[in-house]
């Protein structure tokens, strides 16, 4: 199907797992055609080369860490507009979805954010949502001539597919045409030694059954190897940061193995790791909405039950 | 200075929806209302009204005649007034249509000085349209706010997202959104909900606005649905209940089960 832009950030010198899939999604579409905007190493084009791209473009952009999602938008356009892309794919998230949505508008595009898998079909582009907490998934076809997807991670196994693809070094001065906004201080994300929460093979999760003391769900992940998250009402009353926030506003999961601890199961929570293979939930109210979708429910004190439990892994 | 607070009246996250014919949608469920991330939007509008001499909130929503509810329940929380742009052309608009019809409002609405949006609609969940808005309006986006503030004219923003947290600014007017971390929505009183009373929902049609019909609606839309399925629910597995710590073996096993 033509072109497909897939936006790969450079936040180090590999390619991030929900790039990596877009890749590989991409490859599925057509010729992949790797932006990453504000410069990469020479190391993180050798990574994206590991999945089979066609092109990579490193465009440095001065306006790029001033500006909130607009300067990353126009740059896309433009490598879209350069190379003819009939598709262009970034990974979902907050900022993720924004970019979607104003390259969609620049190019009169189709856009679906947080789709879950894309196909081409009869020559048209088939796209799958899951809406409505998780408890139905939408099928669209873009009627466009372009579309433009956001894709949630863990939509599918990133393949690896060596290629030496043309890298191209390039140059964006990003004009704005009316009045942006200033972005005044930056505080990267945490970084943390765990695995990252979307990415886990395992997640442990607090909640307010907690109680506040979240070293019980930290050692559990620990010695799992895992992943810690949070429920929203874990994150509201200030046990967790947000950035571990399960959920309908927060991250979408899909581990081999979820741990719920003192989590009750809200239908947003439930949204965001419906889609775990095995779901563990300690709870102590008999009546918690957990416990009608755990693979295994323990009705009881996780206080007592997770340090225990850790001393027998460990 | 009006503070126009865009709002959408969606089923309650625990109605069983249906979708009709043409896959849109009901969104008349026995449970429908002001979506819950939009109440944040009303919330910190009506919080940034009290910090800006003359300003006043505008609540508005585009939906079907039974959208009054969400402007109600706005007005309740302490909006000033709502308009409801209501049509059967815009029936099945993608958020491109919704946004040409937001912002046709916005024009028709004078000395509006700043847009406020939730994070996302709790249905569609698409996230995409304060984006729009702004670019649309060619104001600047200070989007997915957890604090915002308005100071001489400066609206101020912190902001967390996938690549750490962020302050940005920009001189009103603007688009702001707000997300589920930028305070409780307030519970309207007694006394609100009787104070509400007396405040009026205006509604129009697209002739007011000035929007061909052409350009919203199902047949607009650059996205077309062709099938919506039920996912399959989980089903409940093993209960146990623990007496001081009699689960530790049957938990330990199932962990390393589930981890292989």
């Amino acid at each position: 199907m033509g072109n497909v832009i897939v936006l790969v950030n450079a936040t180090s010198d590999v390619v991030d797992a929900a790039s990596a899939e877009l890749l590989t999604t991409g490859a599925g579409l057509g010729s992949v055609v790797a932006v990453v905007p504000g410069g990469g190493s020479d190391a993180l084009v050798a990574d994206i080369a590991q999945y089979g791209a066609a092109e990579v473009h490193v465009v440095s952009c001065p306006q790029l860490s001033d500006s909130l999602v607009v300067a990353k938008a126009a740059l896309l356009v433009e490598r879209a507009a350069e190379t003819h892309a009939s598709i262009v794919l970034v990974a979902s998230g907050l900022e993720g979805n924004e970019v979607a949505a104003l390259v969609a508008a620049k190019l009169g595009a189709g856009l679906v954010t947080d789709a879950v898998a894309v196909r081409a079909d009869d020559g048209e582009l088939v796209v799958d949502k899951v809406v409505w907490a998780g408890k139905y998934t939408v099928t669209a076809k873009v009627v466009a001539p372009v579309a433009v997807l956001s894709m949630k991670a863990n939509s599918c196994v990133a393949v690896v597919a060596p290629s030496q693809p043309e890298v191209r070094q390039a140059h964006f001065d990003f004009a704005a045409p009316a009045p942006t906004a200033r972005v005044t201080s930056i505080e990267p994300a945490a970084t943390s030694s765990r695995p990252k929460l979307v990415e886990a093979n395992v997640v442990v999760s607090g909640g307010r059954g907690t109680d506040g003391d979240f070293a019980p769900v930290e050692a559990l992940a620990d010695a799992l190897g895992g992943a810690v998250g949070a429920s929203r009402a874990a994150v509201d009353a200030g046990f967790a940061p947000q950035p571990l926030q399960v959920g309908q506003t927060g991250k979408t999961v899909s581990p081999d193995l979820y741990v719920a601890l003192g989590i009750s199961g809200a239908i947003q929570h439930i949204a965001g790791m419906r889609t775990a293979r095995q779901i563990l939930a300690i709870n102590s109210d008999p009546e918690a909405p957990i416990h009608r979708l755990a693979d295994l429910s323990v009705v009881g004190d996780l206080k007592v039950i997770v340090p225990a439990v850790v001393a027998r892994l460990g | 200075m009006k503070i126009l607070t865009c709002v959408k009246y969606v089923p309650d996250a625990g109605d069983e929806v249906g979708f009709e014919s043409d896959f849109t949608l009901g969104r008349t469920g026995p449970s429908s209302k002001l979506s819950e991330l939009d109440e944040y939007a009303v919330e910190q509008a009506l919080r940034l009204r009290a910090t800006i001499d003359g300003a006043t909130v505008t609540v508005l929503s585009v939906g079907p005649a039974e959208a009054e509810v969400a402007l109600r329940k706005a007005l309740q929380m302490g909006a000033d007034e709502a308009v409801l742009v209501s049509d059967e052309a815009i029936a099945g608009s993608d958020v491109f249509g919704t946004a040409a019809v937001l912002i046709a409002a916005a024009g028709y609405l004078d000395e509006v000085g700043l847009v406020m949006c939730g994070m996302s609609s709790t249905d569609a969940g698409i996230g995409a349209l304060p984006a729009l808005l702004a670019e649309a309006l060619g104001w600047p986006l200070l989007s997915n706010a957890a604090e915002v503030s308005v100071e001489a004219g400066q609206a101020r923003i912190v902001r967390s997202d996938e690549f750490g947290t962020r302050v940005v600014e920009a001189a009103l007017p603007a688009v702001v959104s707000v997300t589920d971390q930028s305070g409780e929505p307030r519970y309207p009183s007694f006394k609100d909900v009787l104070a509400a009373k007396k405040k009026s929902v205006t509604t129009i049609g697209l002739a007011e606005l000035g929007v061909e019909a052409a350009l919203v609606g199902a047949g607009a839309a650059r996205v077309q649905v062709t099938a919506v399925v039920r996912n399959p629910e989980r089903a409940a597995g093993r209960v146990i209940v623990d007496v001081d710590g009699s689960s530790v073996d049957d938990i330990v096993e199932f962990l390393a089960a589930a981890t292989k």
